[in-house]
């Protein structure tokens, strides 16, 4: 019996040592890179490079299909044809708006085994998530080298900074703050395209007793979209700002005069608004079943998708109250803290933030270029009335898109935006709300 | 075996020795047997042992602790994160659409595939046939029954129409339209009726081996009683189907607390639908409150824990007696 327990016992430790040594390799690298073990091998100290002398980058993104994938595509072409020294490796993870990537991206943070840079909505949503942790460096020197300072709107750097360090490369510009219409619908019932809220809610009411359906609504984050254009439409720029850096306060009664807006809006919406995605909304509008939709601008593309001619399938103008004001969402690159490949990651830094680079990434993923010195010509009639606007208005960010509020806050928004539509309570949805910014926000 | 051994060593000094060659080998042959069960059988105890139970000691650590964000922070939270959660509007909404789908989709299952076994039951031709039809949706997915159905389920109104809504509107049924999923409150109920289309035909199966188990001298010998058909089904067939009804209860319970991509696939994440699952998903990877998020995860497991720790103790305590 004693020999028998010592087998038991020897089995027992040999098999923990595999069985660890087993676990804890699929938890830290994705699938999909045939390197990666080979990385993992590597110490992580800054200078290492391979010893065969071929440099590397990893840049880990979530641009695996459509345009997305074909503007990265095309970045790594431009990409190759400047450091063809380097070997690129594309880490993307496949998943809508990055939601597995950012799992896939945070256990391989935990394991300590980064990509040398990767993927991010400008803003909050790294700085609150990366920073915190540690995780990414300052660029402050890059962007002084690179000249970038000059070439991106002035209103952007704050927002993309934390402390006075920028700290990621914007390679696109998203607006948030758009106004979809049906120019048929809208003329037909002498509507003009309203430019405050008030008349926004004149001309839904015309429509409404005419038997359209005023404004296309999607699902809960498309709610979200809506009430953040509604904030920033509602209180203006500065008070908007406020609102993320703990100068407005929540509870005050301008934002409950925003929150009730938005109540409103609501009751212009189709109703079945929850089951349907925000293609499903935006296509409402060139569609002729509804008149108005508020969506990012990414709908332009999914309208030239469908076939749809700018100004007679659909028009656009700023959310109402929001014009002169650029509400922005973008994609980004950062420098990973531990990147096993620095020089590799700051070469791919620079071409995600020069001009050459964002003109080959933004005409294929149908955005504008971060930089206000991309060629117009590369871009079709809605890009070019945006990048107009991105180099003279007033930039702030969007809230759905993670520039302005962290993770956590966001998420606690969500909750307190998905119980407010449950019971269409306003009191409860600005407490919920000043509760948020207490507990995840920099409300004191 | 031993015991004997000695008794016959007592009469017999000779045989002995034969005897002890062959308990000998026989613990011989036994104990290398264990070894190799034991050999085979130890990398998934311990795969389990690490895997299940240290996990789940590591996630009640998390759910005592402090940590939102991306880097581990164990400070001892007491049982804070437990005590927020049922002050929490959204787990009230959560606890309410578990109980209401888990009704709703229990209850369904249960009598949607008692009935269709009772059916098949009754000797039909090609019952082979259907057997496979009303078993099949169980081989697909929740995520295709969910894409599938979101269709069917279409809320849209007027010229949009579409879905059930659409069939009902044909065949004249147009107070049967409503909202399917969205509808406030009830919506989860909804989600349910695609569950019980896809695990009655399980259901099914477990009552039709129940059924086909049950003795015919029984049903015989009632029938010369003079029970009706009626009567023999609620005071013979039904009291000898009842460990598999609640084998049902359980597998079909445990499976409605921890639903999560069928919701998603049918709503996606929207809060009227919620459950603690998608709660705890978006807490915890899209918020980052991984302490919040493993409370989350506990109460699930103790949850489903007081329905299948009973069933487990039942099941070997029977088992034993036999």
């Amino acid at each position: 019996m004693k020999r028998f327990s010592l087998t038991l016992l020897g089995l027992f430790v040999i098999l923990s040592v595999v069985l660890t040594a087993c676990g804890s390799t699929p938890t830290a690298t994705p699938a999909q890179q045939p390197v990666a073990t080979e990385e993992a091998a590597q110490p992580t100290s800054p200078a290492t490079q391979p010893s065969g002398g071929k440099q590397q980058v990893e840049v880990f993104s979530w641009w695996t299909g459509g345009g997305e994938a074909a503007g990265l595509e095309a970045m790594i072409k431009v990409f190759k044809a400047q450091y063809p020294d380097i070997e690129f490796i594309n880490a993307a993870v496949a998943g809508g708006a990055g939601t597995n990537a950012r799992a896939v991206l945070a256990s391989r943070l935990q394991a300590g085994d980064p990509p040398d840079s990767w993927q991010g909505h400008a803003g909050q949503e790294l700085i609150g998530t990366y920073v915190a942790g540690n995780q990414i460096l300052p660029l402050n020197d890059l962007y002084e080298s690179e000249g970038w300072l000059k070439v991106m709107p002035e209103t952007l750097i704050p927002l993309i900074s934390q402390d006075g360090k920028i700290y990621s490369v914007p390679v696109n510009i998203h607006r948030a703050n758009v106004l979809w219409y049906n120019p048929k619908i809208l003329k037909d019932h002498n509507i003009n395209v309203p430019t405050t809220i008030d008349e926004w809610f004149a001309a839904m009411d015309a429509l409404k007793a005419a038997g359209v359906t005023p404004l296309a609504l999607g699902e809960q984050w498309t709610k979200m979209h809506l009430l953040e254009t509604v904030l920033l439409g509602t209180l203006g720029p500065e008070a908007y700002n406020g609102l993320w850096s703990g100068k407005t306060d929540w509870g005050s009664p301008e934002v409950k005069v925003a929150l009730e807006n938005f109540a409103k809006l609501l009751t212009y919406a189709n109703s079945d608004s929850a089951s349907l995605s925000w293609q499903d909304a935006s296509q409402l509008v060139v569609n002729g079943d509804a008149a108005f939709n508020v969506m990012g601008d990414w709908a332009e593309g999914y309208f030239r998708e469908l076939g749809k001619t700018p100004q007679v399938d659909y028009g656009w103008a700023p959310v109402p109250g929001t014009s002169g004001t650029f509400q922005f969402l973008s994609d980004s690159f950062v420098l990973a803290a531990g990147a096993p490949h620095p020089d590799g990651a700051i070469a791919w830094l620079k071409v995600a933030g020069s001009k050459a680079g964002q003109e080959a990434f933004n005409p294929v993923k149908g955005s504008i270029c971060a930089r206000t010195d991309c060629d117009k010509s590369l871009f079709g009639e809605y890009l070019q009335s945006a990048m107009n606007d991105w180099a003279t208005n007033t930039v702030v960010g969007s809230l759905t898109h993670g520039v302005v509020a962290n993770d956590s806050w966001k998420s606690e928004i969500d909750t307190a935006l998905g119980l407010f539509v449950q019971d269409g309570n306003v009191n409860n949805f600005q407490a919920a709300l000043v509760a948020a910014c207490k507990s995840s926000g920099p409300c004191k | 075996m031993i015991m004997r051994g000695e008794g016959t060593a007592n009469k017999s000094p000779h045989p002995l020795k034969n005897w002890i060659q062959v308990l000998n080998m026989r613990k011989l042959i036994k104990d290398k047997d264990r070894v190799l069960s034991v050999l085979l059988v130890s990398p998934s105890i311990l795969a389990v042992l690490i895997f299940i139970y240290v996990f789940i000691g590591w996630t009640v650590r998390v759910s005592l602790s402090k940590w939102k964000g991306l880097n581990p922070d164990y400070s001892w939270n007491g049982l804070t994160n437990y005590i927020n959660l049922f002050s929490d509007p959204r787990f009230a909404v959560d606890i309410r659409n578990t109980v209401i789908f888990t009704g709703v989709f229990v209850v369904g299952s249960i009598l949607l595939g008692f009935l269709l076994a009772v059916l098949l039951d009754q000797g039909l031709k090609g019952e082979g046939f259907f057997r496979s039809l009303f078993l099949f949706p169980m081989a697909i997915s929740y995520i295709v029954t969910g894409v599938v159905w979101r269709w069917l389920m279409n809320p849209a109104t007027g010229s949009r129409t579409s879905g059930f809504n659409l069939l009902f509107s044909y065949l004249h049924l147009d107070f049967l339209q409503n909202a399917w999923h969205t509808t406030p409150t009830w919506g989860i109920a909804a989600v349910a009726l695609a569950a019980i289309w896809q695990m009655s035909g399980y259901t099914m199966a477990l009552y039709l081996a129940g059924l086909r188990a049950i003795p015919h001298e029984l049903r015989e010998a009632a029938q010369i009683d003079g029970a009706s058909e009626v009567q023999i089904y609620r005071f013979v067939v039904l009291p000898l189907l009842t460990p598999i009804t609640l084998s049902a209860l359980i597998i079909l319970g445990h499976m409605s607390l921890k639903v999560f991509d069928l919701i998603i696939a049918i709503a996606g994440k929207q809060l009227p639908l919620d459950v603690p699952a998608i709660y705890m998903w978006q807490t915890t990877f899209d918020g980052l409150f991984y302490g919040r998020g493993a409370a989350i995860s506990i109460l699930l497991l103790i949850s489903v824990a007081v329905l299948i720790i009973p069933y487990i103790v039942y099941t070997l305590k029977n088992e034993s007696f036999k």
